[in-house]
Parts: C-alpha cells; structure tokens; sequence
C-alpha cells in the first residue's frame, strides 16, 4: 500500500480516556486510507473496543484529536460520527430486537411521509433492496428481529451502515458470531465495500478472523499501541507475539506499548 | 424482484398451514387480540348467566350495565395506553392513582373556591381553565418523574413510590382532608351521566366516521402496498376486516343508543324546559368520557405506530443500548414518556372527579395497580419492549368487567380483590406459555 502520498480518510492522535483510575487507551495514535482495511487487535480489555467508541461518539475522549479527511472532526456523540460517514457495526448490541428489519435499518435517520409520519412502506422497500444486493434469501422482513439467525441479523447491522453511504466502517468482531458460511459472506462484503473506497476498521482478538482480511493491523495492549504492521510483512506467530507480550517484530513499527529491549 | 420472491415465499409457507391459520395469515389478525376478545366474551356471558341462574335475573349483558361499564372503563383505560409506553421503556409508574388525587384537588379548589372570586360563580370558562390547569399540572408532575428518573439516575420504582406518598399526601393537604363539592355543571358533564352524553343523532355520527375511518385505512393501506409492489392481502381478507370492524362499531351504537333515560331524569328535564316528558323515549347515546377514551386511544395508537416516537419508544425498550447508539437522546424520551403518562393521568383525574362531580384527597386510590394490571393484561411485557395500546385498553376492559360483575352478583368487595388478583397472575402466565409454545 502506498499511503504516504494520501490524505487518511481517519487519523486519530493521542487519544485517551480514563475510567476511574484506569487508563483504558492511553495516548494512542491510529490512521485509516480509503479502500484500506485495518484490523485492531489485542487481549480483552487492551482497550480496543474503547478505542474505537470513542470514533464512534459512544464514549467521550479525555484527550487528542480526531481528523477526518485531513480536517478536524467535532465527534461528542453517535449522531456527529454518523454525520462524518463513520459507521459503527457492534458485536451484541446492533439491533432493537424487538423491530423489524426496515425498522433496524432505519433507526434513528426514518423515513417520513409529508406529513411527518413514519413512512413505513418506503423503508421496508428501501431495506428490500439493500438487503437484497448483501443477503438474496433474506425475505423476514416482517418479524422482529429477535427472531433471526445470528448471520441474518449481522447482515441487518452491515445493511444498515452501507444504507446510508458510510465512508468509514468500524465493524467489532464482525464474525464472531457467525458460521463459517457466513464468514465467508460477510469476507466478500468487505472486498466489495473495499473496491468502493470504503475504509474499514475491524476489531478483533483473535487475528485467524481478520488475517486474510485485513492490509494492516495495529495492536493494542493495556490502552497502549504496540505497534503497526503491514499484513504481508508478518506472520500469524509474530502478530500473537505483538498480541501476548507486546514485542514487536523487525517488520513491524513499534509504538509506545512495544516491550523494551533489555 | 421482491414480486417473485415474496410470492415463493408465501406459497411456500401456505402448504403445511391449516384452514385457521391460512384464514389468521390472510386477514393478519393478532391472536393475542382474538384470545382477550375470547376472555372478555367468556367473563361477560359467564356473569351474565350466572345470574340468570342464581339470582333468576341476567342483569350483566342489558344496555345499562354495559354503557356503565364503558364509562367505568374510561378513567383506567386512558392511563393504560400511558403505562404501556412506561413499562415498554422497562420503567414502571406507581403514583398515577395518587396524582389523579392532587390533580383532582387542585381542579376541584380552582372551580369551586378560587375561580368564583374573580369570574363569578357559573362563569363559562371556569371548566376550561380548570381543565388546563390540571393538564399542565400532570404534565408537569409527570416530568418532573422523568427527569429524576432520566437525568438524576433514580430508579422509576423509587421516585414512583415516592410520588405515590408523596401526591397523596399533598392531596391531603391541599384542603385539609376537605371534599370539594359540588363541581363546575360544564365540568361534570366530562364524567358522563345522562346529560354527559352524546345522544342518539350524536352516536350515530359517531358511529358513521369511524367506519369511514376503517375503511378509509384499509383502503389507503392497500394502496400503499401497491405502490411498492408488496404482496396484497387477498380481496376477501380485507373485506372480512372492513365489515367485522364496521359490525362491531354499528352494533355499540345501537347498544348505547338502546339505554333510555331513566323516569327521573326525564321528570326532572321535563321540568327545567316546562315540556311534558313521561313516556318520551330518550337516548344516552355515547357517553363524554368514553369519546374521550376512544380519542385518547387513537391518538395514542397513531403516535406508537406512526410516528418516530413510538418507534423509539419500542427500540429502546427492545434494546436501550442499540437505541442510544443509533442516536436516540434515550433520557429525554424518558423524561417526554413521563411526561405524556402525567397528562394522561390528568385526564384520568378530570374524568374522574367530574364522575364523582366532587374532588377528594382519596379520589384515585389503588389506580395505579389497576392500571399496570390493565396494562400487563392487555399483552404489556415487563421485560420491555413489547406492548400495544388496544392491547391495554382491552385490558381495562377486562379487569373492569371482573369488577362491576362481581358487584352484580353481590360478590363482595374481599371476593372482588381475590379474583382479579388470580386473573392477573393468570394472565401473564397463560402469556408467559403461549410466547414460549410460539418459539
């Protein structure tokens, strides 16, 4: 990838957040180019998830500055990411159960009729039509959503952020929950969201899921950033060496969580 | 495409379907609806005959009985289609009987001893003023709840609890334990009664535009789904609906339009207008709270179906977190939830107190387990997320069947508190094993 000439769809600088005394990210740097997927790894409670919230608006930053497209992004809240084309794809919580598909997709941005009420059979069309081009066989469009596999409501939440035109695409263990059909589907997604331009950040902490998907990883432990690493310069066993103990490989750049060298 | 598709769909499913669920499919009736329409005719021919049979006289299914019960319905049934948004969003609200309490004290002091000093007594726009008065009030109470709850992070059981002491207790204090009695003669007609009523002309019109309005729904429904290629209900379907609906609405007409005024009110009216009334055969027709009712029903199932708020209100009680993530401004929806719940409670209370045509510090007590009862009998899931307003209006009327019955066949008030007690653990429990059975 020849990304120094590009302007980073995302650059997020010295970010941190604490809970209590806990420093769950801790002045950490990441960047993100159109058409590039980059895998965040790391343990449970290396600060991941956190990291990305905050892209998100979920949580608030103590500290640091997000950029999107080169200019400084105000993001407070769920609604100002969405306005900057980040869409978020969480692992539990994507969906209100208890809707429908059109509903989910919907949520929050609904279509309404001239006289502002919910325009119903405009949006179950409209879901009919996404969901149509990610999923051919999915025809509940009716049923709550509770009532769906785990791949077809993950299919709903990828529907739901390409619905409105993402340009970056924040996806939290987007197959873990699926079958290895459906991990194979939501894997030729994102070569086609990639060909689109899309940018694409996938959170994982087991790398067999994001390996073969992702251009770059960065790995994170204890709210620090180990390192980044393009995917065809390391191995599997370097990048779990990144994950466990924080060493960085030669390939790899090391950033301020990397174990020192004694 | 989805033309194809849906149609393979449907065909596909059809086959391993019997007669009654091809028929339930069709026409999309809920059979949680049919169930309780099951429940109310069973409860209501059940106390019918039982006094045919004991007491030798059926006094449960006769016009006057049954426009009684719609009028005693009216106060519980508004709050219903409240809580069911309350408890849908995994709150509760246990004050309301104890707000219709204060606001029923603060609109019977504004008309009978504050207002009179500076418009006169009788004044026209003493009904109205009071009437807003308490609106604004139960709003504002009402809010109050919700931003405690929404903002200040109490818990509704905790500041509802509190409301319910505390309101009744300020409905104490508002008069010193006074009745306040009698109230504004415009403002009483809220309450019904044989003036409080529409009449016959009056239910007729009534009568006639609601069936305009089912068809008209079914009609640009229909159109609706043409315009984006969905899978139509069969012709017949909608038909069966549109005369079921059209029956149903016709037959209370005649049903309320069959209770005559009874001699002394007749005596009495023939009096005041110096005409001779015996014999003369009058209408009540709908009565006022019962309209009201019907309206606030509507509205209500307008704001949960078709606009955004009753969608949010249903995706944060699916999935609070999910809704907030999506953008929904979760707290302020609670707060605006307790809001709607306090001014539906005041029109509770307005109807209340001018049924009673006075206002008392005990006006309303124990409501507020009536009407969570009424609201979890109407198909209301206390795990959130599910619950619909016909649903809780159709719950009011069954725990108010239970109780006039009772009174009917003399069963007394200990007797009363048993059964609807038993049929409301039942109801969740026969709920709990059909939602069960369906997955």
């Amino acid at each position: 990838m020849s990304n120094t000439d590009k302007i980073p769809l995302i650059k997020m600088t010295d970010i941190s957040i604490a809970f209590g005394g806990i420093k769950a990210v801790d002045h950490v740097d990441i960047d993100l180019f159109p058409g590039e997927v980059v895998a965040v790894l790391g343990h449970n409670g290396a600060g991941k998830s956190t990291l990305i919230k905050i892209l998100s608006g979920a949580y608030k930053r103590d500290s640091g500055k997000i950029f999107v497209r080169g200019e400084e992004a105000d993001i407070n809240n769920p609604r100002d990411a969405k306005k900057y084309g980040i869409e978020t794809i969480y692992q539990t919580l994507a969906v209100a159960d208890n809707v429908d598909a059109a509903a989910n997709l919907y949520l929050g941005r609904e279509i309404l009729t001239k006289i502002g009420t919910l325009d119903d059979t405009a949006m179950e069309a409209e879901a009919r039509k996404v969901m149509g081009r990610l999923n051919p066989n999915f025809q509940r469009f009716k049923e709550p959503v509770s009532k769906l596999s785990g791949g077809q409501r993950q299919s709903v939440a990828i529907a739901r952020a390409i619905l409105f035109n993402a340009r970056i695409l924040v996806m939290d263990e987007p197959t873990a929950a699926l079958g290895p059909q459906e991990t194979e589907q939501v894997g030729e997604l994102i070569h086609q969201l990639k060909k689109d331009g899309i940018g694409i950040f996938l959170i994982s902490h087991d790398i067999h899921d994001v390996f073969d998907l992702a251009d770059r990883i960065a790995v994170m432990k204890n709210g620090k950033m180990v390192g980044y690493a393009n995917t065809k310069d390391v191995t599997k066993d370097e990048v779990l060496g990144m994950i466990i103990l924080g060493k960085c490989p030669p390939a790899a750049i090391p950033g301020p969580g990397a174990m020192q060298e004694a | 495409m989805t033309e194809t598709t849906t149609t393979k769909y449907g065909a596909a499913k059809v086959e391993h379907q019997g007669a009654i669920s091809r028929f339930l499919e069709a026409t999309e009736i809920n059979t949680r609806l049919l169930g309780m329409l099951g429940a109310l005719l069973i409860i209501w021919l059940g106390f019918h005959f039982y006094g045919e049979i004991f007491i030798g006289r059926g006094s449960f299914l006769t016009p006057r009985n049954l426009w009684n019960l719609s009028v005693q319905t009216s106060s519980i049934g508004i709050m219903s289609t409240g809580m069911v948004l309350v408890i849908i969003t995994r709150n509760i609200d246990l004050s309301v009987g104890s707000m219709i309490g204060v606001i029923g004290m603060a609109m019977g002091l504004l008309q009978v001893e504050i207002l009179p000093q500076y418009v006169g007594l009788g004044h026209w726009s003493i009904w109205i003023l009071a009437v807003i008065t308490g609106l604004v009030l139960g709003t504002v109470i009402g809010a109050f709840h919700g931003w405690l709850i929404a903002y200040r992070k109490i818990p509704a059981f905790i500041v509802t609890l509190g409301g319910l002491m505390v309101w009744r207790g300020m409905a104490f204090l508002s008069a010193n334990g006074r009745t306040i009695s009698p109230v504004d003669p415009t403002f009483a007609l809220l309450g019904g009664g044989p003036y409080g009523a529409v009449g016959e002309v009056g239910s007729w019109i009534v009568g006639i535009v609601a069936c305009v309005g089912v068809v008209w729904m079914l009609y640009s429904g229909r159109q609706a789904s043409k315009r984006h290629d969905f899978k139509l209900k069969p012709m017949w379907a909608e038909i069966f609906i549109a005369v079921v609906g059209c029956g149903a609405i016709i037959s209370s007409v005649l049903l309320v339009n069959a209770y005559p005024w009874p001699k002394g009110i007749l005596k009495a009216y023939g009096r005041a207008h110096d005409i001779d009334m015996t014999g003369v055969f009058v209408s009540h027709g709908f009565a006022i709270p019962v309209l009201i009712l019907l309206a606030v029903g509507i509205a209500m199932t307008f704001l949960m179906t078709r606009m955004r708020f009753g969608r949010y209100v249903y995706a944060i009680g699916g999935n609070p977190e999910a809704a907030a993530l999506a953008g929904i401004n979760t707290r302020w929806m609670t707060l605006k939830i307790f809001a709607l719940m306090g001014m539906l409670t005041s029109i509770s209370a307005v109807i209340a107190s001018a049924r009673l045509n006075s206002a008392t510090n005990a006006l309303g007590t124990l409501d507020e387990l009536y009407v969570i009862a009424a609201a979890v009998i109407g198909g209301t899931s206390l795990t959130g997320g599910v619950g619909t307003i016909y649903g809780a209006i159709l719950g009011a009327l069954v725990m108010q069947s239970l109780l006039s019955g009772m009174v009917l066949i003399g069963f007394d008030s200990a007797i009363q508190r048993v059964v609807v007690g038993s049929v409301l653990v039942l109801a969740v429990w026969i709920d709990t094993v059909y939602n069960s059975r369906k997955n």
